[in-house]
């Protein structure tokens, strides 16, 4: 189901910008999102520790310290609303009950801020995603799933006011697409895996937000396990910066199809390829910069920001600062950012300090240069201008590979010969592509045997256009 | 150029059809199949591995080598084995329980296989006792422990705890690594080393052997 074709939902770069969205969101306590306002999403966790029944209580207790500190920053700062985020660890998925208990305990942290002090918020709840387990995953049955399932039915249930997911479908091929530098295997992970598993998965949780009553709103999903790998891995020089630029733009095309399966935004935060989805969409997206520098490094510090609607740290763990805990102090940090973008916003020059924002990044990293504004716009242009998800990857690619290419021959950005070799490799491998993915399936089921399982691709059921 | 020099650049070119096709040749000359692993092959992955450390390769460049290193090696292994050539060590490896997380573990898998280690990658989410296991079985020199989650690092310790109570710490050398490990976690824990990325983490593994042996 192609609903986004032809026309995005904005329609010029310039109209690109932080705090406002054509379709914002409403949920939680009085929160509209997209509406105007950017708001500070905190996304905390536990400090190293183990999750077991034994130590439960010290894992409720953390959880307590991080939401109350929070809110008291929040409601110190005088911050126009919050989104709290809970991303649960792997055993709160894998015992489902842990996770709405921890959502149901933020979820009454947030009410008593809003009765006592007035403070707006909404709560994401983002159950972890546990379908890879198995070599290959199995994706659509089997106890992972089951368990995913009850997760989502549980924190819903518990009071999500926004579900979101970092789903893996795709993951296990795109992995060693990475790390061989295999175009194909990445292509083929994007755009032909990925999707199909978004697809289903994402009919399945926003059916049970309805089901539940509508009262949660189906967020989105993000490439953080296909671009964000990229990402680090190319900060760390392991792989070539422009092959992660080119995975992000092609990772856009993936996390479009939460949005033609029930999701309204905001967007999860490390969803880097959200201006894209935002363009295409008009929903509220979720980033994050330098404020998640706990989390991770980027090269994408302040651009990040320029488009954002939330503004988010990542995660951080709960340990002691000289300030104070950790969490609290992000969400001080975030706040003031906030503010920033929202004062620019009433003075009429949100356009200015978004670009501030672009220019201060932009041609510094290739990941950067294809998410600017008119960057963004031409690559979602690209994609709504496409077919399926094949397509659509193939032509984010070739956007993308094409603004770099651009970038370098004007001299504005400067690569050195190694990563200019790589965008050599990745123009001609986009080139050599087939048209349609009917010239690829056969050779990756041949390929990746084993590595990745068909039938949780919905194969061979589903029509190659033979 | 002779033929085994071209073993040498075809694995650092990483060109497994090349690599396989010259080593073909060589043995049916009747070269030596332990000159060629340590003369050209062991030399090519070393000379990888440095330009991996200085920069100039990424990963992709580096697990190609490895991977035609990889097939070249599968050729000589019986004349290995019938000459009773020893690998360089032996090694468990596997991303501790509770963490799915692989990329890193496969990483350093590729480089020590590349490195002339038999190694034996029992996956990610690895519980303590499949670790016991493989030990027992394969007589590994070494346990390789990975993991990328701050809450999934105790289970480095729990699994090291776990092999000192089978009884077998003293004939193995631990060694870990990962995203928020540490120095001074794996003093901590007991581990005999911490390598900070793939490809230090075959110059550990040589340490850690020679330390073995020495000991």
């Amino acid at each position: 189901m192609s609903t986004y074709t032809c026309e995005l939902a904005v329609s010029n770069p310039d109209e690109l910008v932080f705090g406002s969205a054509p379709k914002p969101v409403r949920c939680g306590f009085d929160m509209e999102i997209g509406a105007g306002t950017v708001f500070p999403e905190v996304n905390f966790t536990l400090p190293a520790m183990e999750i077991s029944d034994a130590t439960w209580g010290e894992v409720v207790g953390h959880y307590e310290e991080m939401a109350r500190n929070v809110l008291k920053r929040a409601v110190s700062l005088q911050a126009p609303g919050i989104v709290l985020e809970f991303e649960l660890l792997p055993p709160m998925t894998e015992r489902p009950e842990w996770g709405a208990e921890i959502t149901a305990l933020l979820r009454r942290h947030l009410a008593a801020a809003y009765e006592k002090s007035g403070l707006k918020s909404a709560l994401r709840v983002t159950p972890t995603d546990i379908r890879d387990q198995g070599k290959p995953p199995l994706l659509r049955t089997g106890e992972a799933w089951e368990k995913l399932k009850r997760s989502f039915e549980l924190c819903i249930a518990a009071g999500a006011d926004i579900v979101s997911i970092e789903s893996v479908g795709g993951k296990e091929v795109h992995d060693l697409g990475l790390m061989y530098g295999d175009l194909r295997s990445i292509v083929f992970a994007l755009g032909c895996l990925a999707p199909r598993d978004m697809a289903w998965l994402w009919d399945h949780i926003s059916a049970m937000c309805a089901e539940a009553g509508g009262r949660t709103v189906p967020g989105g999903d993000t490439a953080c396990g296909f671009a964000n790998t990229a990402m680090q891995l190319a900060h760390q020089k392991m792989l070539p910066e422009v092959l992660a630029a080119v995975v992000r733009a092609m990772s856009a095309a993936r996390s479009l199809v939460a949005f033609e399966h029930g999701a309204v935004g905001p967007s999860k935060d490390c969803a880097y390829e959200g201006p894209i989805l935002k363009a295409i969409t008009g929903c509220p997206i979720s980033m994050e910069g330098k404020s998640a520098a706990c989390a991770h490094f980027s090269p994408l510090g302040n651009i990040a920001a320029a488009m954002c609607d939330l503004w988010s740290n990542e995660s951080v763990q709960n340990v002691r600062l000289l300030s104070g805990n950790a969490p609290e102090a992000y969400a001080e940090l975030l706040s003031y950012d906030c503010r920033l973008m929202n004062v620019a916003a009433r003075n009429g020059q949100s356009k200015l300090l978004r670009d501030w924002l672009t220019e201060s990044d932009e041609w510094l990293s290739p990941q950067a240069a294809i998410l600017s504004a008119p960057a963004a716009w031409e690559i979602a242009e690209a994609i709504v201008n496409a077919g399926d998800g094949y397509q659509r990857c193939l032509a984010a690619g070739h956007a993308a590979a094409g603004i770099l290419r651009r970038a370098v021959d004007e001299g504005r950005l400067r690569l050195p010969a190694k990563e200019l070799l790589w965008l050599e490799r990745i123009e001609a491998g986009l080139r050599e592509m087939p048209s349609a993915e009917t010239g690829l399936w056969d050779e990756m089921l041949e390929k990746h045997a084993g590595v990745f399982e068909p039938s949780s691709y919905g194969w061979p059921h589903f029509d190659l256009g033979h | 150029m002779s033929e085994p020099s071209r073993l040498y650049q075809a694995i650092l070119e990483g060109n497994a059809k090349d690599a396989l096709a010259i080593t073909q040749q060589a043995l049916a000359e009747g070269a030596n199949a332990l000159e060629l692993v340590n003369g050209h092959m062991i030399p090519a992955m070393d000379e990888v591995g440095r330009r991996f450390e200085n920069e100039d390769y990424f990963v992709p460049e580096l697990l190609l080598s490895a991977r035609a290193m990889k097939a070249a090696l599968d050729l000589i292994r019986p004349q290995l084995a019938s000459s009773g050539a020893q690998p360089a060590g032996r090694v468990v490896i596997g991303t501790v329980k509770g963490d799915l997380h692989d990329i890193g573990k496969n990483l350093v898998a590729s480089m020590l296989e590349g490195g002339g280690f038999e190694v034996h990658d029992l996956g990610a989410d690895v519980p303590p006792e499949k670790f016991i296991e493989a030990v027992r079985t394969t007589g590994a020199d070494i346990v390789a422990l990975s993991a990328l989650l701050t809450v999934t690092m105790p289970a480095m310790r729990t699994t090291i705890e776990a092999l000192s109570q089978a009884g077998l710490r003293d004939r193995i050398k631990v060694m870990v690594g990962g995203a928020p490990v540490t120095d001074q976690y794996a003093r901590e824990i007991g581990a005999d080393g911490y390598s900070e990325n793939a490809s230090a983490a075959v110059a550990l593994a040589r340490r850690l052997m020679a330390a073995r042996t020495a000991a």
